[in-house]
């Protein structure tokens, strides 16, 4: 339905084939949270690896820093309707957390746990062979606590609420289980491309 | 609340039915629905501009209005002076116009429903509005929960249905309203004319009959940050402070 008198801001044709339906550019980057912002002492950074209940490992901060590094450049897309595009970050691939852990393909879901009590589901398939990590700095600088610092789960291909804050843990799952936002009537998956912003999308 | 979610998630086609200026840079719109839905108050609508050449614009806006038997919703929008859907509400949309919308959503910045722990509120500019829905719910709905607002605006001529506040104040028992203008000087004894601080928070909880059982939080990041640890030096737990901040 055309909205009468409506032309919108459309981007110029270099950019329109990276920005999904539905969303548009933003300069900044919008923070958004569901409750206060969490101070995670040093003390309790800390990462867990579990296969359901089972914790498989866990790494101190100092440990969890000394894990292989990886970069990536990304286009992120947030639900609420802004892209931001070339963001770059540095952190520990999924694939190298399982790889110290000695796991390989532990069971098809996880979700990501968080100290403020958050989670967020995520197929196997989205955090392995290098699409997802434990990202640490964003622009080269430690990430800041208002964007989930000391770490948070950077998965770059979906909504960008899948890139949990201040993540302290990875949970293997036989099943695809909900978390915070999926039980409250977001997707599941959240593929921007394919506009999964709610439940039934 | 997912299969209510689900069940009402649909694009809908809305007629404009009124267009009210509520100060100078915040108009409300009263959108009738063509399939009504029931929702909480705190929930948004996500409305969606489709131009001739099928490019599409989506924002998400608060529900101003109490829920209630009504079929039209309010929504305050801001004019945001670098925004692409905000102008379009402001400088082009009128009564007639069908705006596209899809709602409720969210499932988390909920109206606590029946409690008697008193509820406050903390609000920015146009961040009232969805702190606006819960007051409107709780003077429509009778359920005696104490509720405290604070709201910070620059001026006392940007605050967001400010008539409205003051004659709630005047009428809804157990209903506390605390003004911050940023730019101006308080106009009110009980006011305050200064950015929003923990001195300020506490203040204002302190005006509640007993402690506040949760608090809703909604301005810009900045603001949200401040008020959320006001509300946590309260001795609130993090999860009975729920915030929203303004995206883009």
């Amino acid at each position: 339905m055309v909205t009468r008198g409506f032309t919108g801001r459309q981007s110029g044709s270099e950019l329109s084939d990276r920005i999904p339906p539905g969303q548009h550019l933003v300069d900044n980057f919008p923070v958004l949270t569901a409750g206060p912002t969490p101070r995670i002492e040093p003390a309790d950074r800390t990462f867990t690896l579990k296969v359901g209940p089972r914790p498989v490992k866990a790494w101190s901060w100092s440990e969890f820093n000394a894990l292989p590094r990886t970069k990536m450049t990304r286009d992120i897309h947030c639900v609420t309707s802004w892209s931001k595009l070339n963001t770059a970050w540095e952190g520990v691939a999924v694939d190298d957390i399982l790889a110290d852990a000695g796991l390989t393909a532990p069971t098809p879901f996880a979700l990501a746990h968080c100290y403020d009590g958050y989670s967020t589901n995520v197929p196997l398939a989205d955090l392995a062979m290098g699409k997802a990590m434990v990202a640490l700095k964003y622009e080269g600088q430690p990430l800041p606590r208002d964007h989930g610092g000391p770490a948070r789960l950077l998965v770059p291909h979906l909504y960008f609420w899948k890139s949990a804050k201040w993540v302290n843990g990875l949970q293997f799952t036989e099943r695809d289980e909900a978390g915070f936002w999926e039980l409250r009537g977001y997707h599941m998956y959240g593929d921007p491309w394919k506009e999964q912003r709610y439940t039934n999308d | 609340m997912t299969e209510a979610i689900a069940a009402t998630a649909r694009w809908q086609s809305c007629a404009i039915v009124e267009v009210a200026t509520r100060t100078s840079a915040i108009k409300s719109f009263f959108l009738r629905l063509s399939e009504p839905f029931d929702y909480t108050a705190g929930q948004h609508v996500d409305v969606r501009l489709t131009a001739p050449n099928g490019y599409t614009a989506m924002r998400s806006y608060s529900i101003a209005s109490a829920p209630s038997d009504s079929k039209v919703i309010e929504l305050a929008i801001e004019r945001l002076p670098d925004g692409e859907v905000s102008p379009f509400f402001h400088d082009v949309a009128q009564v007639g116009d069908t705006i596209e919308l899809r709602g409720p959503l969210g499932g988390h910045f909920l109206w606590p429903g029946p409690s008697n722990k008193p509820v406050l509120l903390i609000g920015a500019g146009s961040g009232v509005v969805p702190l606006m829905a819960m007051i409107r719910y709780r003077k429509a709905s009778g359920e005696p929960v104490p509720v405290a607002l604070l709201l910070s605006s620059r001026t006392w001529g940007d605050v967001l249905f400010r008539d409205e506040l003051l004659e709630l104040e005047r009428s809804l028992p157990d209903f506390v309203l605390a003004l911050a203008l940023t730019r101006e000087p308080a106009m009110r004894r009980t006011d305050f004319s200064r950015r929003i601080d923990g001195r300020m928070v506490a203040s204002v909880a302190g005006r509640l009959p007993v402690s506040p059982g949760c608090a809703f939080v909604c301005g810009s990041n900045a603001f949200v940050d401040i008020a959320a640890d006001a509300a946590l030096a309260l001795g609130l737990e993090a999860g009975a402070i729920k915030t929203e901040r303004y995206g883009a």
